[in-house]
């Protein structure tokens, strides 16, 4: 279960009371109406789902009943950092890390024979 | 490839088995080849395997950056269904479970395919209709499925709570009596033996870095830890890293990786008849031939390529298990892991051709690509032989998020796949 900081209370709280948002920063586009289908399915449907910094919407819907934004590793599932809905991306000079304590299955058992 | 008989076991016996060999071979890669796969699970296997029986295509290689079948297919509760709710998703799993019941024979190995018959509770009146529509739809199309009051459950499945005070009352079940399981390492290494025998190259801790293309954007081949293998045409079946190896090709694909964990109990005598799953309390439990329960949980709700997931996952699905059947309150749980699945939207699979010519794509079957092995393979070895999809699979492509012709399973089965 993840430790989840909330940026408006200011406090770190358990997953339990978050639901995750999918992909932050997707603005929806001014004129709806008229945008081709390509356009809207790259909108709608399509998403980067890196496998190293994902910046992704986050709401405390047991606490605040705020959303926000996090930068979170999606390969060891730790967070870089969370900032308020409206801040814009941060820079992040951090290299998606990869702390040895992650169990990947080719890590815990080795290469095949 | 010898063939594996009773003859054989008697041969064997009397050598001190020392006379069965490795299963598959394992060479080192060519320069160039017809097909290359990537990813060496079940779906992956099997398509090189029906490219190589099927439509001739012998000069495949299967790259799998870990060993073959470690991956989701080693990573599932192996059950197997075909009771969906759309004519898409029915003709894809019917298919499948159609190939499942001869699969042991078709690869001469042994998957341990049981037709124990899965049961789907129902808990409320929205389930009832839910499932009895699916029934219908199911029944209308051919496909075996039907509806059982609690009493019946209970004699189908006798460690069922029925009782009016439980804390999950059962309202009756659906119960397709050609659904069960198979053995998830058999499907991998069957596929693998029998591919093998055909000449297909399957090459195990081969990651891919790269896909190359030519000026045309035509697919050349692609680049692994073990240099460049170059290829006419690629198939990527790679689950959760699916759109990770897509990016490589700059395709965006309408995929979400997340963690879905299932966990198994300590052995015990054979006790549980059949497969039960409850949609509704998220639960599925079989009992393995080894003696183990088997049980699912859900998916993680953020995107993660960690293979681990929450423990309040698993701890609410064992809730809902000891609640259903108090009878395994004090089993203890011996192992648990997570894998990772690639979810669509609509929580239906994409399995067609891409932007990028020469590339082709198996991906999203979520958190029921088991079941899915050997119609999913067989099709995608039509696909890749042919440019286009095979009719069985037509519905399945990438455009689907373009022209809105969803295939809404998502709200069709609720959670479960």
């Amino acid at each position: 279960m993840l430790l989840i900081y909330c940026p408006y209370c200011e406090e770190e709280r358990s997953e339990l009371e978050f639901r995750n948002g999918g992909d932050a920063h997707i603005a929806r586009p001014t004129n709806i109406a008229e945008i081709s289908d390509e356009e809207f399915e790259a909108y709608f449907f399509l998403r980067d789902n890196p496998k190293g910094v994902i910046y992704e919407r986050w709401r405390h819907i047991h606490g605040c009943g705020r959303f926000f934004n996090a930068a979170r590793d999606t390969v060891s599932d730790r967070f870089i950092t969370t900032y308020k809905a409206g801040e814009p991306k941060p820079d992040l000079d951090v290299e998606p890390k990869t702390p040895e304590t992650v169990e990947t299955y080719e890590a815990l058992e080795g290469a095949a024979q | 490839m010898r063939k594996y008989s009773v003859f054989a076991v008697a041969r064997e016996a009397l050598r001190g088995h020392k006379g069965w060999g490795p299963h598959w071979a394992s060479p080192e890669p060519r320069q160039q080849y017809d097909v290359i796969i990537i990813g060496g699970g079940g779906h992956g296997l099997g398509a090189a395997y029906y490219l190589a029986k099927e439509h001739g295509i012998t000069n495949v290689a299967v790259l799998e950056k870990g060993w073959i079948g470690g991956g989701n297919t080693g990573r599932n509760t192996t059950i197997i269904r075909s009771n969906y709710l759309y004519e898409e998703s029915m003709d894809i799993y019917e298919h499948s479970l159609k190939l499942w019941e001869n699969l042991s024979q078709d690869l001469n190995y042994n998957v341990m395919y049981s037709p124990r018959g899965v049961m789907m509770l129902s808990h409320n009146i929205h389930d009832q209709q839910s499932f009895k529509r699916h029934i219908n739809a199911n029944r209308l199309y051919g496909i075996d499925n039907e509806w059982l009051t609690p009493e019946e459950a209970k004699a189908y499945c006798p460690p069922l709570d029925i009782s009016k005070t439980a804390r999950y009352p059962i309202n009756g079940a659906a119960l397709q009596r050609r659904g069960g399981t198979a053995r998830h390492d058999a499907v991998a290494w069957g596929y693998a033996r029998a591919a093998s025998d055909r000449g297909v190259h399957i090459i195990q801790n081969c990651e891919v870095t790269g896909i190359r293309r030519d000026e045309t954007g035509r697919v050349t081949g692609v680049d692994t830890n073990r240099g460049f293998i170059g290829a006419k045409k690629v198939g990527i079946s790679a689950a959760g890293h699916s759109s990770v190896l897509m990016q490589m090709a700059d395709v965006r694909v309408p995929l979400q990786s997340q963690p879905l964990q299932a966990l198994v109990s300590e052995p015990l005598k054979p006790i549980f008849p059949c497969v039960v799953m409850s949609n509704s309390v998220h639960a599925y439990i079989s009992q393995s031939d080894k003696g183990e329960f088997v049980i699912g949980a859900g998916t993680d709700q953020y995107n993660s390529y960690s293979q681990t997931g929450g423990l309040q996952i698993i701890t609410h699905t064992l809730d809902a298990i000891c609640e259903l059947f108090p009878m395994f309150r004090r089993v203890k749980m011996m192992r648990q892991w997570g894998g990772i699945v690639d979810v669509t939207q609509d929580r239906s699979p994409i399995q067609g051709v891409t932007p990028v010519p020469g590339l082709y794509l198996n991906a999203g079957w979520g958190t029921g690509g088991f079941k899915a092995t050997p119609g999913s393979a067989n099709l995608f070895a039509y696909l890749i032989a042919r440019g286009e999809p095979h009719r069985l699979a037509a519905g399945l492509t990438l455009e689907r998020f373009r022209t809105g012709r969803l295939i809404d399973e998502a709200a069709a089965a609720a959670v479960a796949h």
